[in-house]
């Protein structure tokens, strides 16, 4: 059984001007101890995603609806109090935001231990000392020191090592990390990503991933989930993705990653980008999603909405001309 | 820290200086003559000229301030020029009520608009929030003196559970003491719950919305923990700025609240003095209101440090 089973996802919000289907029928999974990628460009509903799994949505005016079973419980019939159990505890979150995620005027010792003693019932001091040893583990200088101090006296990439010891104080069996290096510099990037490889071989936590960094994706990710405009339109182990892309979305998103030495060949290529906007969330669109931005589309992606079709093994694209693993070798 | 505690109170001195330049030029500026009061109706000019010359009101405007000015440095608030009473003296004796009175408020609406602020943000839109913006509304415009009175008559007249009107020493027991201050309490209050609910509740709602916020969500934290640690310790500097601005208020209506419940103490002290023209003791209350609202306004500084540990001095 999967750890974690997303079923038809969908969250809505209710806005002045129409309902906005942020996810619109989502479905994935995620087995113990696997990292999965969720990958879209901007506005496509991946954090919203994330956020569903935790029901850190506000409803009103989201409304989320579908099935999310953790290890077999549907998290959307669970009550408050059993979801409070769950999160920080068995399922916890990293944010983009390390600057502004921790609470500006507590101690990071402080923000370590409250999960400690909320959810594993350790006194203050027992708390401490393993936010002490958290810091250590996630690679901060000084950790007895730092767990007096506050926030705005550690530089960004330590916040977001204090926001992952914090996701990973009580053990978590998923972590849900929404572009957690995004907002970092690239050198801090590379650190957190091996930080959280190796926590996540330390620890043992299935780890679901959202960005919109492929590269990120390559490095860390077994399997991938591509969203596109609050739907999931290709999923599949991660070296197919990249090298056997079905759907045009996600070519369109590899062909817009800069190949490394690729100006040294002579050919200054113009990097490829898909053309137009991710259409508005609040009107039905009938047929492919992606129909007014795909350079192959015809009459029947506009009319016709593809269903998700296994492609190859383990490899599901929603495109009507997707080609299917016997038919790309003819 | 220490050395800015220093530099602060020192500041102290050039402000009440004006403050007492300004209130003795008021006065000094203002119609009325205590002379005249004291010589009464049927005396003749010579008299209300004895008079004056006696309490030295006949010397220039300058001499005058500064010999005020002079035994206020030598820590004398002068003589009263009815009682005959030293000012320090008739200060010490009105203390205790109007003290009484504006701590018992402070507390109290501190921990009633504080509650109101933090709901009304948490249940933004729904009735609470509006019940809670409604009475804020009505607590900025029905006067004190409106509500004191109304109160008196419900509470006391009607259903006979409060005393009308007096004050009791602390000395006597806290019931006796606390039962005379819970009406004269709530309706000097009522502004200031309304100005710490108002400013709690914008306040909060800005802090909610930081991803701090829903951090502590993602944590598992329960609604009270979120609401009451982490975003109201956010919140706190601006509530805590009001609660010390609000302390003028307080002092403000405790004129008026002491006259409604005939509470003796420095309120009632300075309106009687304003209507005998009794200089020095008005010129006195109203240094020392002025100092207990600098040394406030001082300490809610010194509080910020508690609340968020960016500020330093």
């Amino acid at each position: 059984m999967a750890l974690l089973e997303v079923d038809a996802l969908q969250t809505h919000f209710r806005t002045p001007d129409g309902i906005n289907r942020a996810v619109d029928g989502v479905s994935f999974h995620v087995n113990a101890g696997e990292t999965l990628a969720i990958v879209g460009e901007s506005g496509c509903g991946k954090s919203v995603t994330a956020m569903s799994i935790l029901r850190l949505i506000p409803e009103p005016p989201g409304k989320i609806a579908g099935a999310i079973r953790f290890n077999g419980k549907n998290l959307l019939e669970a009550s408050d109090k059993e979801m409070r159990a769950i999160r920080g505890n068995e399922i916890s979150m990293i944010f983009q935001e390390p600057m502004t995620s921790l609470n500006p005027v507590l101690t990071v010792g402080r923000q370590i231990g409250e999960t400690l003693r909320l959810h594993q019932g350790l006194s203050a001091q027992a708390a401490e000392d393993r936010a002490v040893e958290m810091l250590n583990l996630v690679g901060i200088p000084e950790a007895k020191r730092r767990v007096k101090e506050y926030p705005h006296q550690l530089s960004g990439g330590m916040r977001q090592r204090v926001m992952i010891a914090i996701a990973l104080a009580c053990n978590p069996k998923l972590l849900i990390a929404d572009e957690p290096t995004t907002a970092l510099d690239v050198t801090i990037q590379a650190q957190i990503l091996d930080l959280m490889r190796d926590l996540k071989h330390r620890v043992g936590a299935a780890i679901v991933l959202i960005t919109h960094d492929l590269g990120v994706v390559a490095e860390v990710a077994e399997r991938v989930v591509v969203m596109y405009a609050g739907k999931k339109v290709e999923e599949a182990p991660v070296h197919a993705l990249f090298n056997s892309p079905r759907h045009p979305y996600t070519q369109g998103l590899l062909g817009s990653v800069p190949k490394l030495g690729s100006s040294l060949t002579g050919e200054a290529t113009r990097l490829a980008e898909i053309p137009g906007l991710v259409p508005s969330l609040k009107q039905k669109i009938p047929g492919c999603v992606f129909a007014s931005r795909c350079p192959h589309a015809t009459d029947l992606c506009t009319a016709v909405a593809p269903a998700l079709e296994e492609k190859a093994p383990g490899h599901v694209a929603a495109c009507h001309y997707a080609l299917r693993e016997g038919a790309l070798a003819a | 820290m220490f050395a800015y505690i220093v530099r602060r109170v020192l500041a102290t001195i050039p402000v009440m200086a004006i403050v007492a330049l300004f209130v003795f030029s008021l006065l000094y500026i203002a119609p009325g003559d205590p002379a005249a009061v004291i010589a009464g109706d049927q005396a003749t000019p010579d008299d209300v000229e004895r008079i004056r010359a006696s309490l030295g009101l006949d010397r220039p405007y300058l001499v005058r301030f500064g010999a005020w000015v002079w035994d206020i440095a030598n820590g004398d608030l002068g003589v009263s020029i009815f009682t005959n009473l030293p000012v320090s003296t008739m200060i010490q004796q009105r203390i205790e009520p109007t003290l009484s009175l504006m701590i018992v408020t402070l507390i109290l609406a501190v921990s009633i608009a504080v509650p109101m602020g933090v709901m009304a943000a948490w249940r933004q839109g729904t009735w609470i929030d509006r019940a809670v913006m409604g009475f804020a509304v009505l607590g900025f415009s029905v006067p004190v003196f409106v509500v004191g009175y109304v109160l008196a008559y419900i509470f006391a007249l009607e259903l006979d559970w409060l005393p009308v009107q007096g004050y009791t020493p602390l000395s006597r027991g806290f019931w006796p003491w606390f039962e005379n201050l819970i009406l004269p309490s709530v309706a000097l209050g009522s502004v200031y719950i309304a100005l710490i609910a108002r400013i709690t509740r914008a306040t909060m709602l800005e802090v909610l919305q930081q991803d701090y916020i829903r951090t502590a969500r993602a944590k598992g934290l329960n609604q009270s923990g979120i609401l009451f640690l982490h975003a109201l310790k956010n919140a706190a500097v601006p509530i805590i700025t009001v609660i010390g601005l609000g302390i003028a208020l307080l002092i403000g209506g405790a004129v008026v609240t002491e006259s409604v419940f005939a509470i003796p103490g420095l309120g009632r002290l300075t309106v009687d003095a304003i209507l005998r023209r009794d200089y020095p003791v008005i010129q006195g209350v109203v240094l020392l209101f002025s100092f207990i609202y600098v040394l406030v306004n001082l300490a809610i500084d010194l509080a910020y440090t508690l609340f968020d540990p960016r500020i330093r001095y």
